[in-house]
Order: C-alpha cells, then sequence, then structure tokens
C-alpha cells in the first residue's frame, strides 16, 4: 500500500468536538492530487498498537500543497479520534495512504445533490470544490442539531445554493422538499448517520428515482467490544483481539497479511471468509447482505466482532 | 412480432426484455414501426402507464401515429428518421422531472442510440427499459475511423466512411451506443470471408 510521511502544519479547533488538521510533504514537495469524496488512511501508532481509521479529505482536490481532514472526537470509540485529538501537534510527522475515492461524483449526472448529516459534511467539502471548477449545478444540504455544534460552516462558502438546516433552530431538512420536481439526470449523495441515509433513500424510491442515482457513504471507524479470539485456518495460529483494536489491527499485529482499503466497512476489500463458526458475529460494516449477514460464513475484519466460542477464519 | 431470441454472447452485448409498465408515472417512449407493437402490449398489460406518456415514433408506418393515439397518450411526436428523433427527445429529457420513466423499443440501432443520449443527460442505463422488436441490424462504429455504419446485415461489411471490410463484433459501448467493427483483413490484406448474414 501506498504511504506518505507528512507533516502536520496546521490544527484548528473547529467545534468543542471537531478539529481540523493540513498535513504537508516535509520538504514543501507535491502531493498527488485526488478526486473529491477521497479519503486517507492514518496510521495512529500508541504502543505496540497501530491504528488506522480513514478520514475523508477536506481541502481542495486540485492543491497539491497540502491534505486536510476535519476529525470528530469519538469518546465512545475505540481510541482512534482520541488520539487524533490529544497527541497529534503541529510540527509531528505522520503516516498517511494516498488519497482513494469509494464516493466520486458521477460526472454524466445533469445535477448533483449533496445531502450531510452532522460530521457527513466532510467528503462534500472537496466535492463541491470539484462541483464548482467544473461548473456542474449543484445544492448541498448540511443539517446539524445546533450552530454551535455545526464543524461545517466554517469550512463552507456562502452560496445560495448552500443550505443550512438547524434543527435547534426549527428549521429541520425536509427530503421530500429536496428531492420533489428535480430534473431528469440528478443524482443524490448522502453522508451521515444510517438513519439520514436510509431516508433519502426511501424517499427517493418513493419518486421513483432509480437506486443507481443514489449514492452514500456510512464510513465510521470501528467500534470498540468485549475481547475475543479467532483461530487462522492455515497455521492454526491464535489471535486475541483486545477491547479497543478491531479484529483487522490484530491480524496485522499478529504479522498476518491482508488486504484492506476504506478499514470503515464500505469497500469489501477485506472480507474474509470463516471456515468455522460457533457463536455470533456481530456484523459492524456496510458491505455484506443482509442474508450473507445471517449464514456467518464472512466477516469485515476491519469493522465486525465475535461473541463466542470458536471463529475460524479461512487466511 | 414477436420479440427475438438473441444468443448468448460475451457481457458487452446489450440483452433486452418485455417493457414492463410503472403504472401512471410521467414517461417518455420512442418506438420505431416495429417498436410501436410493444407500446401496444405495455398500454394492454396496464393502459394507465399512456396516462402521462409522451411518444415518439420514428418513421412509423402509415397507420402507426393513430394506433398509438387510440392508446390514449399525454402526446404524440412523429419524427423521421433517428437523426430527428434525436433532439426530440433531448428536448423532452430536458424538460423531464426525476422518476420519469423511458421506454424504447424496435431495432437495436434505434436502442443503442437513443440510450446513448439518455445516459448522456445523466440518466442511468439501468434506469432505461429497452425491448427490442423488428430487425436485428445493428448500429456499427468502425474502431478505424470512428464513422458510424446504420443498419448493417451482414459480416463483414464495408465501412461507410472509410471503406473498410470489418468484422461485426458483439463489443458493444453504450457511451456511443454502438457496436464495434474491427478491420478483417488488417493481417492479410485482401483476404477477406465471404459475408454472411449476421445472426440474432
Amino acid at each position: 500500500m501506498n504511504k506518505l510521511t507528512l507533516k502536520v502544519t496546521e490544527t484548528q479547533q473547529l467545534s468543542p468536538l471537531v478539529k481540523r488538521f493540513r498535513f504537508e510533504h516535509p520538504d514543501g514537495s507535491a502531493l498527488p492530487l485526488f478526486s473529491g469524496g477521497a479519503h486517507i488512511t492514518v496510521e495512529m501508532p500508541e504502543g505496540e498498537l497501530i491504528r488506522r481509521n480513514s478520514y475523508s479529505l477536506v481541502s481542495d482536490p486540485y492543491d497539491g500543497s497540502g491534505y486536510e481532514i476535519a476529525v470528530r472526537r469519538e469518546d465512545t470509540g475505540r481510541g482512534g479520534s482520541r488520539y487524533m485529538h490529544e497527541k497529534v501537534n503541529e510540527g509531528d510527522l505522520i503516516t498517511v495512504s494516498a488519497p482513494k475515492n469509494l464516493f466520486q461524483l458521477d460526472l454524466r449526472a445533469k445535477k448533483h445533490i449533496l445531502i450531510a448529516g452532522g460530521i457527513g459534511i466532510t467528503p462534500f467539502l472537496s466535492q463541491l470544490r470539484q462541483l464548482d471548477l467544473a461548473q456542474a449545478p449543484f445544492e448541498l444540504h448540511y443539517a446539524a442539531r445546533s450552530r454551535k455544534e455545526a464543524a461545517g460552516l466554517a469550512m463552507l462558502p456562502e452560496a445560495a445554493h448552500i443550505h443550512i438546516h438547524i434543527s435547534e433552530e426549527g428549521k429541520r431538512m425536509d427530503l421530500g422538499e429536496i428531492l420533489d420536481g428535480q430534473p431528469l439526470g440528478t443524482h443524490v449523495y448522502t453522508c451521515g448517520p444510517d438513519g439520514l441515509i436510509k431516508a433519502v433513500a426511501d424517499q427517493a424510491a418513493r419518486l421513483n428515482w432509480p437506486t443507481s442515482s443514489v449514492h452514500s457513504e456510512a464510513f465510521t471507524a470501528p467500534p470498540p467490544g468485549e475481547p475475543f479470539e479467532v483461530t487462522i485456518a492455515s497455521t492454526g495460529q491464535k489471535v486475541r483481539v483486545k477491547a479497543d483494536q478491531s479484529l483487522l489491527e490484530a491480524l496485522e499485529a499478529a504479522g498476518i497479511e491482508i488486504d484492506y482499503s476504506c478499514r470503515g466497512g464500505a469497500c469489501g476489500r477485506c472480507e474474509t471468509s470463516v471456515t468455522s463458526c460457533e457463536g455470533r458475529i456481530l456484523h459492524h460494516d456496510h458491505w455484506l447482505s443482509d442474508d450473507e449477514r445471517a449464514e456467518q460464513t464472512k466477516i469485515m475484519p476491519c469493522m465486525s466482532r465475535f461473541k463466542g466460542t470458536r471463529l475460524e477464519l479461512d487466511l | 412480432m414477436s420479440m427475438t431470441e438473441f444468443s448468448p454472447s460475451i457481457e458487452s452485448r446489450p440483452t433486452y426484455a418485455p417493457l414492463t409498465s410503472h403504472g401512471a408515472a410521467p414517461a417518455i417512449m420512442v418506438a420505431d414501426a416495429a417498436g410501436a407493437a410493444a407500446l401496444a402490449d405495455l398500454a394492454a398489460s396496464d393502459s394507465s402507464v399512456m396516462d402521462k406518456a409522451h411518444v415518439v415514433l420514428v418513421a412509423p408506418t402509415a397507420e402507426g401515429p393513430s394506433q398509438i393515439q387510440s392508446l390514449r397518450p399525454l402526446a404524440v411526436h412523429v419524427t423521421p428518421d433517428l437523426d430527428a428523433a434525436g433532439p426530440m427527445l433531448k428536448q423532452l429529457l430536458g424538460t423531464a422531472r426525476m422518476g420519469t420513466q423511458l421506454f424504447l423499443a424496435g431495432s437495436e440501432g434505434l436502442m443503442g442510440h437513443m440510450s446513448a443520449l439518455a445516459t448522456a443527460e445523466g440518466l442511468p442505463l439501468d434506469a432505461i427499459q429497452m425491448e427490442h422488436r423488428g430487425t436485428i441490424a445493428r448500429r456499427m462504429q468502425c474502431v478505424h475511423c470512428k464513422g458510424i455504419t446504420d443498419n448493417v446485415t451482414t459480416d463483414p461489411f464495408t465501412c461507410s466512411h472509410c471503406g473498410l471490410t470489418l468484422f461485426v463484433r458483439d463489443h458493444f459501448s453504450r457511451r456511443l451506443g454502438a457496436f464495434q467493427g474491427v478491420c478483417v483483413d488488417a493481417e492479410t490484406p485482401g483476404v477477406v470471408p465471404d459475408s454472411v448474414e449476421i445472426r440474432p
């Protein structure tokens, strides 16, 4: 995997929970450009543990002078975002992956509608710069609970087609009003809580939108949970997964090669077959279908956990 | 005329399913003379499908327009050929709203041409219903000169633009709405297999 070691050149508290980071090449050289909606995976070494979280790039995709991300602190998470908030300072070196994009714009669309809930605003910040440059028609709807929590406000330009919905101020987002009557060829993109993604998909379906015009991204950091153990089928090796570690991180720490990309249960790259399962897989991904989950023959190690006596992986 | 059974081929080759109604949703329908029968069958399965339908007929038979009119669509637009149907479809797509259904029926040339136009307007391919009726003639792009030859019924055929003898491939460009024609005697100039009728 293509990695870059970059220097933290700026940090900024955007809201009580959200902090922005800027990374630049230590010798000032240009970084690879990316496309709107792309993310990088950030390595967070702590003791013998290396956590890796993916964050959407919020900076201009055509500006190679630096990469910027905005991280929301999740105090109930397994520690990745807390590490970013507490341990990462200006001047530090940090290892990140090259940008990857699982949430591209469909550039054939006649119009784009971007719908963000809370920290889900992040992928759209790079997309709207791309759309501005392409002079493609779009509207962006950003919903947040309160103005104080709405970290995106500081990063959004003021424009007639950028709509802010603050529920505390009684300005709730009306999805029916947003989606009804849009010109044929419109695509909608949603990033935010699962409930919002489902509500947009349901509303689009009610209005007879083709499913392939409806896009979403929901990847989140892996959740913590109770420790568990897995067995590697080919070697019989047992790997222990700590409470604040994902299965993927535990496998990596044990030196077991496994392919990955998003580390958020969205891309499908780390899909692993289960050869024996006595217990219940706690699926937290957005990749496997309901049937596949029920069968318990596949697991996404980046997100999912296990509760039971024996889980054997086809590795 | 009944539907053609196409022989199984590579993934690239489009396949077509009978048109099915989504009820009285706004709709745009494009059909040639043979395809008009597919629209009649669609209306017979659910007459409400015509309530908000604009029908574009391409080179219909003499009775075609009145037959479609009797299905009571919102409007019927008659065009002499595909070149004239293109701008008409573009105009209808340009004023349509999300939720509008697109139905194409007739030759592969018509469906390829019109679906390419619609996808360029932002409509996803899987939102377009297509039913094949009538001729199995193909719309071919010469991969060498990029010229399009319509109504190709033999393999190999002569490119109407550059004159090369082209092999009829099943490779289909969704962007162009055309099958790909490749020079058949590039390695052995002049050695050209006998021309045969293309098969479905």
